[in-house]
């Protein structure tokens, strides 16, 4: 038997931005006063190696066994994310939420990570079992419950970055499975219509719009009425949904929608985080350098806005950078579920493309005010273990897949 | 068609590329627009954040005397400043303050309102803290992690009491200053001119502040005090010249005697200021540091009130010194010559409608002409000289030669002059009916309706001494440079003061008669009716061609005789330098020129003169 080749692109791709990781980390922990922040990147290095061993693990199982075990590791994730409703404490910058498990006192990881990767593995063997991608809404119902319940015990802790993540996770799914997109479209047309419900025009003109998309895409008779009825209902929900909304998010999307509002208060730390990384220029101020970074400006620089501590030192040139390394890394990614050998495994690296895509493109648009601010980190560079273990057991997935890819699997195009 | 065909993943692979794309193309270009198109904003935003900027003072221009004596001068001295996130952080950090140097509550008061002015600049806790607490603090600096300590150049008068009517004094400019225009451009801290030459040549001396950045963290905790940013150095004010004689001033204020009001100016006959002092004096450097409320209570409330400037601010009846100018007036018109006699000699007394005018000395001098009268300060002559001359022409001479005018000094607050602008004046004060042609007798001698400043009077005695006319006096530069002339010829110059070397040789100030040095001049006593007269003396040396131009009024010095000396002795120190002989003691031959009040006819009392 051949044995596989690894994937060495992806993985060197990974390891970049590890080490980017890093070092922007070890920055982030140099102010002139000390912060928490000042030792993280040795823990974090602790981490990556844990990180390592966990990766080793997942490469070292096959797709059949993951295929095997989603429903109870699904199950499990969900357990843990009551289990964090039930007895979850918040941390660092989402002190008023309950993200975190504790043990005695001892925060010991985030569940919603490792929920995420069990509701990819869920929708991937959902959908791959179907062989065939849902052609009406009602088929998707199934996949949109397996992502829904995540997304409403995330929602409900609260921690809206996150349950964005599931959503990403769902349509880049649903997409890769073979979707229509207009099918998705109108998926999501809800959702819309809850965001321009704040205004009787946007949401008319929307509505309008709605109606002629029905017309012209012509699905069931019942699914148009089901989707113009869900259309209404978030139209007429979306002033007592807002009202539900803790303060701290309303002030978040209303900063978001205008960022002078309020300098000081909930704006504070998108301003900043704008202030440094626009201070940064093209090449930065240097390494260890930035001002804004040294002296405590920016909020939450080794996690959430670890990205603006980039932007700040490294400049222009050195966001680049990073992007483009991820953008290479997300390709390869869609390369590899191309070349999957099954429709699960495929199905699987494409979650986790999306996992990664949201992720990366929620939080390094929040850093420049082009996306409301969502407590969610950046993969490879935001402290956290829960995280990093999550995606190097994704990534450690990836890399299976790639090599069985390479023993068999689709021939290039 | 499997969705899961290679075709079909070949055509999504392509769609999800081309998602990827758009996606880091509008994350890219969001960087982009943030920083290169925004770059600048937000590098000034970023500077705003951590930057905060601290005046530097700049060090005001000194003020040095015409030999470049210091009269005003810089010296090192240190704010205590301190840098807090809030108001409570603040009062706390001065409620610590406090316990090692002593902050009494109004300045913590103070330092919490600066605070709320301006909260993003280190509040001024001690503007001029002394060596020993800066050292006291430094130790302590941990505790205070806002704490700025400043190097400022600090105000300082050398010559203390004895130029505060000159100088002035500076303090913080307030706000209402800054709407002013004469503080253009001051800002808020800043050390002004409140007073003297310091408030006059504000502007020139002020110097621009400069500016030092200190850094701050997020919590506007003091991070770095030096090289944040490269400061940049204040321009100091620049340095003025004056025309005072810094050893002539000591000089008058040494000699000066304790506990008498008054005034004396001293000048050459082109108007430049050698001496000017007021007395009671002040010590300027009191303000420095800011002035406490106690001192400046006990300033401010003093009866005798040594913020106020006599020599441009005390008006007193000119008196006999103001015969010379009615001697002028009828000169130049032509109705009198130095011979000419009045129709009445005097005899003590002067009958005019029902009201009898007495002159100074009860026995009458007898038939004077004109040098006669004006060595003897004969009142009954320049009654009758008055009443020759018109109250409408001594007004109106009057009124041209600058007695309703200020001396023009380029010191701020000088009061305006007093003389009655026209007859009409009369009408309107008293009513038609209401007062009598009388009052030109009492105008006559300097006294009624007149009130003139030392300054001003001193003025007219240059007009006297300068054939060219009575420049504006100046201490740095005449403001407008214009001429005061009396319009005599030179024959008729040289006459009074020929007559005015007479009084000091043998009239009622022969007592400031020297050898070595003609000093003509003129006594005077102003009634006063509050108390006892004040003595007047105006004279200037030598009497041929003169040099130096000295007025001087000492209150409630009942005879101008008094005051001669002062004025003789400063003369000669003036002319002598300091080896000047000073010790020949003044003899006072005539004690009494001032004219008694007029009395009803009616009067019982009639006959009595004021015994001398």
């Amino acid at each position: 038997m051949r044995r596989g080749v690894l994937d060495l692109r992806t993985l060197v791709a990974v390891g970049l931005l590890l080490c980017y990781g890093v070092a922007v980390l070890y920055s982030a922990g140099q102010t002139d006063v000390a912060t928490s922040a000042s030792g993280v990147w040795q823990k974090q290095l602790v981490w990556i190696c844990v990180a390592f061993v966990a990766g080793t693990v997942t490469y070292s199982v096959s797709p059949r066994v993951l295929e095997w075990a989603a429903p109870p590791l699904y199950l499990f994730g969900l357990f843990l994310l009551v289990l964090t409703l039930v007895i979850g404490t918040g941390a660092g910058t989402a002190a008023g939420t309950k993200s975190w498990i504790a043990i005695g006192g001892v925060r010991i990881g985030q569940p919603v990570e490792l929920a995420k990767l069990a509701t990819i593995l869920m929708i991937a063997r959902w959908l791959a079992a179907r062989r065939e991608a849902p052609q009406t809404l009602r088929e998707m119902v199934p996949a949109c419950l397996i992502a829904g319940v995540p997304f409403l015990l995330v929602l409900k802790q609260p921690d809206l970055g996150s349950a964005i993540v599931f959503a990403g996770i769902l349509f880049a799914m649903l997409f890769w499975a073979g979707t229509r997109p207009w099918l998705l479209f109108l998926l999501a047309s809800p959702v819309l219509s809850l965001l321009l419900a704040f205004s009787e025009w946007t949401w008319g003109l929307w509505f309008v719009f709605l109606v002629y998309l029905l017309y012209r895409w012509r699905p069931y008779l019942w699914e148009g009425l089901t989707v113009l009825a869900a259309n209404v209902v978030m139209g007429f929900i979306a002033i007592p949904i807002w009202r539900s909304l803790a303060p701290y998010q309303q002030n978040r999307l209303l900063t978001f929608l205008n960022p002078t509002l309020d300098p000081q208060g909930a704006n504070y730390q998108a301003i900043q985080s704008k202030v440094a990384i626009g201070s940064g220029g093209w090449f930065g101020t240097g390494w260890l350098e930035g001002p804004q970074k040294r002296l405590v400006f920016l909020p939450a620089q080794h996690t959430d806005f670890v990205f603006s501590v980039v932007g700040e030192e490294l400049g222009f040139l050195g966001v680049l950078v990073a992007l483009v390394l991820f953008l290479y890394l997300l390709s390869r990614l869609v390369r590899v579920a191309r070349r999957a050998t099954d429709p699960f495994s495929s199905l699987v690296v494409f979650g986790v493309a999306g996992l990664f895509l949201t992720h990366v493109f929620e939080n390094v648009g929040m850093t420049v005010s082009l996306m409301p601010i969502t407590g969610i980190p950046l993969p490879f560079f935001s402290y956290g273990g829960s995280f990093l273990l999550a995606c190097s057991l994704a990534i450690g997935v990836v890399m299976r897949v790639g090599k069985d890819a390479s023993l068999i699997g689709y021939p290039d195009a | 068609m499997s969705d899961f065909s290679p075709s079909a993943l070949d055509q999504r692979a392509v769609q999800a590329r081309w998602v990827l794309r758009v996606a880091f193309f509008i994350l890219i270009g969001a960087f982009f627009n943030a920083q290169i198109l925004e770059h600048e904003r937000y590098r000034l935003r970023s500077e705003d954040n951590r930057l905060r900027a601290v005046p530097l003072t700049p060090p005001r221009g000194p003020i040095l005397d015409r030999f470049g004596r210091i009269i005003a001068e810089n010296v090192p001295g240190y704010s205590v400043k301190l840098l807090a996130p809030d108001v409570a952080s603040l009062r706390e950090a001065l409620g610590r303050l406090s316990g090692v140097v002593p902050v009494d509550s109004a300045d913590r008061a103070e330092a919490i309102r600066r605070f709320q002015v301006e909260p993003y600049l280190p509040a001024l806790v001690i503007r001029d803290a002394t060596l020993e607490q800066v050292a006291r603090l430094e130790e302590r600096r941990v505790l205070f992690p806002g704490l700025v300590i400043q190097a400022e150049p600090k105000r300082s008068y050398p010559a203390g009491n004895a130029v505060a009517h000159v100088v002035g004094y500076v303090a913080e400019v307030t706000e209402g200053d800054l709407q002013a225009r004469r503080y253009h451009g001051a800002q808020i801290g800043a050390l002004v001119g409140k007073s003297g030459l310091e408030l006059e040549y504000d502007s020139i001396l002020r110097g621009e502040p400069g500016m030092r950045y200190i850094e701050v963290n997020a919590r506007g905790r003091l991070v770095r005090e030096d090289g944040a940013a490269p400061p940049r150095p204040p321009e100091a004010g620049l340095a003025i010249r004056t025309t005072i004689d810094l050893a002539l001033q000591r000089f008058v204020d040494s000699l000066w005697p304790a506990g008498v009001r008054g005034a004396l100016v001293a000048m050459t006959p082109d108007g430049q200021v050698l001496a000017l002092y007021s007395s009671p004096t002040y010590d300027p450097n009191l303000f420095i540091g800011g002035i406490s409320n106690e001192t400046w209570r006990t300033l401010r409330d003093d009866p005798n009130n040594p913020l106020y400037n006599r020599a441009i601010q005390g008006r007193y009846a000119p008196a006999s010194p103001f015969k010379l100018a009615i001697a002028a007036m009828a000169l130049r018109r032509g109705l009198v010559n130095f011979n000419s006699t009045m129709p009445e000699p005097c005899r003590g007394s002067f009958q005019f409608g029902n009201r009898v005018f007495k002159c100074w000395l009860p026995g009458g001098h007898g038939r004077l002409d004109l040098t006669g009268a004006i060595t003897q300060s004969c009142d009954i002559y320049f009654y009758q000289l008055g009443l020759k001359l018109g109250l409408d022409n001594l007004l109106r001479d009057g009124m041209a030669m600058g007695f309703r005018e200020r001396s023009g000094i380029d010191l701020e607050g000088e009061t305006m002059s007093i003389l009655p602008p026209d007859v009409a004046y009369f009408d309107r004060r008293y009513g038609p009916r209401g007062w009598s042609r009388g009052v030109v007798l009492n105008l006559s001698i300097g006294q009624g309706e007149i009130d003139q400043t030392v300054m001003n009077m001193t003025r007219f005695y240059l007009a006297l001494s300068n054939a060219a006319g009575a420049p504006e006096p100046y201490l740095v530069r005449p403001r407008a440079g214009t001429l005061r002339k009396i319009d005599l010829t030179a024959v008729q110059l040289e006459g009074l003061r020929k007559a005015l070397v007479a009084v000091v040789d043998h009239g009622t100030a022969a007592g400031t008669r020297n050898s070595d040095l003609s000093v003509a001049g003129k006594t005077g006593t102003a009634q006063n009716s509050h108390g006892a007269d004040h003595g007047w003396f105006i004279g200037f040396a030598p009497a041929e061609k003169p040099e130096i131009v000295v007025g001087a009024i000492m209150e409630f010095a009942e005879h101008g005789t008094v005051v001669a000396p002062y004025v003789v002795k400063t003369i000669r120190r003036w002319y002598f330098g300091s080896g000047a002989d000073l010790s020949q003691r003044v003899r006072l031959l005539t004690p009494e020129d001032a004219a008694p009040l007029p009395v009803e006819l009616s009067d019982s009392t009639v006959t009595q003169g004021t015994a001398p």
